[in-house]
């Protein structure tokens, strides 16, 4: 599902976020990506959800080489195969979660009242169904994220991608957004997590920890190791 | 090698195309959270439009109350005056002049007036000689108002009987001078040191308006009691529309064989007409004021336009993330701003036409919005609104994602 080999991104000035990294997820993985603030973890999303391009390296999602898109392919890529669940939910406000989840779908090309439908039952599969008419202000954080994740899952992307998803959370709304995470990984969603607790991603079948723009341990690998 | 073959076998990526309706309903997003804002903004334009079509249609109005005038008062008027002669001095027509002109085969009708130079009017004995208040005193003849097209105020005009004794018509401004307000047995006024008695007041009269400020006696009495000499000093005709310009070229000739040149010839209609002209003059300029307006409000939608971008970088990085190209990115942004001034332009048309109806209603002329002012402003605030939209729109689209999205 992700191919990174040798990926390097560095920005002006000499700083460099990503040294050399390679990595790879396979279909159906549940993935913690851990570190401290400054490890490189939030540019490693950016570079696996195709936000930004690596300066050196290949990137490969769900097969596509990402240096050989243009802006518009991989808007496409973006708006079919990832979905994006941020710290900060990003939702528009005054607007019912029914079309927050909506309004997600319309780079994808879907009529309006099927975009509806289908966020309709993203909602229904986060356990909002007896919230669509809600504006964000009238829910809980943790309510707001599950509409953030039910925009993210609304198409049916293969691939989702979540930054700090339970980082402006309580614990308990926070339990509820990883059981959800839990759940639709089990549906088949390869899921990607970024974060800083450890705790979290202990919970999570397997986990990357970096330092200064580097792996420095890999589950997974040590696994074969061992 | 392995690589390409393998890229060949994946479908191809194409970005979705937005539906007019998804791109207007996501240009609107902009309005619908800020709303008050977008009223400002789009009142700016709405003043610049308004102005325009309220001056244009101000102007159109009024011309078109010209043109119901002079449709009334015919424009086939021709008004013969005495001029001057070389050496400066007020020249005379001569008393046959009437009769000459009658005698043109196109004139329908000749009228004429004398002024009376010394017979200076007052309202009482009372009043301080100098005080002559600009009335000037003019014999008539009895079909003068059927001729330039006068109608009465009060009272009745001069006829065949009053006319041998002191009775006089004020024009209406004459009236107001003296402060009669209408006709009657007991209204008198002193012309000349004589009483005269106040048998009508005139309503203006657009093509001779030098009876507004006048007194008008019967040619008899003017002679018997305040020294007139008898000579014609303007001749009014009305001849068919198709010969005027025949007529007006023999005129002068005809009504002074001996000396042509000291006969003034004109027709009133072209000097309301040239005034008519004058009016457009300051209306263009009115117009290019009202076009600044609409540049500040222009203006005022790239100011907010702006700072819209500014403020919803989160908002850029997430439709990006969520699948948004560039160019939809921009789009969205155009589509913003031309809304906000397609909003103020459709605004602005209303208010100009309402603005108007209303003065044109208060005027008691025919309100005339000319199509074209409409059709030219709503074209002028797109335009507008794609200029303003388009560098913030550019600035949008070129946003790095995950720029946009690190801002909270």
């Amino acid at each position: 599902m992700i191919s990174l080999s040798d990926v390097t991104r560095s920005y002006p000035g000499g700083v460099t976020a990503l040294d050399k990294v390679s990595l790879e997820i396979e279909r159906g993985e549940l993935v913690a990506i851990v570190g401290p603030s400054g490890s490189g973890k939030s540019t490693m999303l950016n570079v696996v959800g195709t936000l930004d391009r690596p300066t050196s390296g290949t990137v490969r999602i769900d097969g596509y080489d990402v240096a050989k898109l243009s802006d518009g392919q991989l808007s496409a890529l973006r708006a079919t195969r990832i979905g994006f669940v941020f710290q900060h939910f990003h939702l528009a406000a005054k607007v019912p979660a029914v079309d927050n989840v909506a309004d997600g779908l319309v780079y994808t090309g879907i009529g309006r009242s099927e975009r509806r439908r289908r966020a309709a039952a993203a909602l229904e599969r986060v356990g909002l169904g007896h919230r669509l008419d809600h504006e964000p202000h009238e829910l809980s954080g943790g309510e707001r994220q599950r509409v953030a994740i039910a925009r993210a899952v609304a198409g049916d992307p293969p691939l989702l991608l979540a930054d700090e998803p339970t980082g402006a959370l309580d614990s308990v709304s926070g339990t509820g957004v990883m059981d959800l995470l839990h759940d639709l990984n089990a549906a088949g969603t390869t899921i990607v997590i970024i974060t800083h607790d450890r705790e979290i991603a202990a919970s999570l079948p397997r986990q990357v920890r970096m330092r200064d723009g580097q792996i420095v341990s890999d589950s997974a690998a040590e696994e074969k190791v061992a | 090698m392995a690589a390409v073959i393998e890229h060949a076998r994946l479908p191809k990526l194409t970005p979705a195309r937005m539906k007019p309706g998804d791109v207007l309903r996501v240009g609107a997003v902009g309005l619908r959270t800020r709303p008050l804002r977008a009223f400002l903004s789009a009142l700016g334009i709405a003043i610049g439009i308004a102005a325009m079509i309220g001056v244009v249609g101000i102007s159109s109005s009024s011309g078109a109350e010209l043109d119901r005038t002079l449709s009334a008062l015919g424009t086939n008027l021709l008004t013969v005056s005495s001029g001057q002669t070389l050496m400066g001095e007020p020249a005379k027509m001569p008393v046959e002049a009437e009769a000459m002109i009658e005698r043109i085969g196109p004139v329908q009708a000749v009228s004429a007036a004398g002024k009376i130079g010394d017979a200076k009017v007052y309202r009482s004995e009372e009043v301080p000689k100098a005080q002559t208040n600009g009335i000037n005193t003019y014999a008539a003849r009895l079909d003068l108002p059927a001729t330039v097209g006068a109608t009465l105020r009060s009272g009745t005009w001069l006829n065949a009987a009053t006319e041998r004794y002191p009775a006089a018509v004020l024009g209406s401004n004459t009236a107001q001078r003296l402060g009669v307000g209408a006709a009657g047995p007991d209204t008198q006024v002193v012309v000349g040191g004589k009483r005269f008695t106040v048998v009508g007041i005139l309503d203006p009269v657009p093509l001779a308006d030098e009876l507004d400020s006048a007194v008008l006696v019967g040619w008899p009495v003017a002679e018997a009691e305040l020294d007139f000499d008898g000579y014609p000093t303007t001749l009014y005709t009305r001849t068919e529309e198709a010969s005027l310009e025949t007529v007006r070229s023999v005129l002068a000739g005809t009504a002074n064989p001996e000396a042509p040149n000291e006969v003034d010839v004109s027709r009133p209609s072209d000097a309301l007409a040239a005034k008519q002209a004058t009016s457009q003059a300051f209306t263009g300029l009115l117009l290019g004021v009202g076009a600044v307006a609409l540049l500040v409000g222009g203006v005022g939608v790239a100011n907010t336009m702006v700072i819209s971008v500014l403020e919803r970088r989160s908002e850029i990085g997430l439709r990006r993330s969520l699948g948004a190209t560039r160019g939809q990115i921009r789009t969205q942004f155009l589509a913003e701003s031309l809304l906000l001034s397609a909003l103020g332009g459709a605004g602005g048309v209303l208010i100009g036409t309402g603005v108007t109806m209303g003065y044109a209603l208060y005027q008691g002329w025919p309100a005339v919005i000319p199509g074209w002012a409409t059709a030219g402003g709503l074209a002028a605030t797109l335009a507008i609104g794609a200029v303003a939209g388009l560098y913030p729109a550019v600035r949008a689209s070129r946003l790095s994602p995950t720029e946009a999205l690190a801002t909270p």
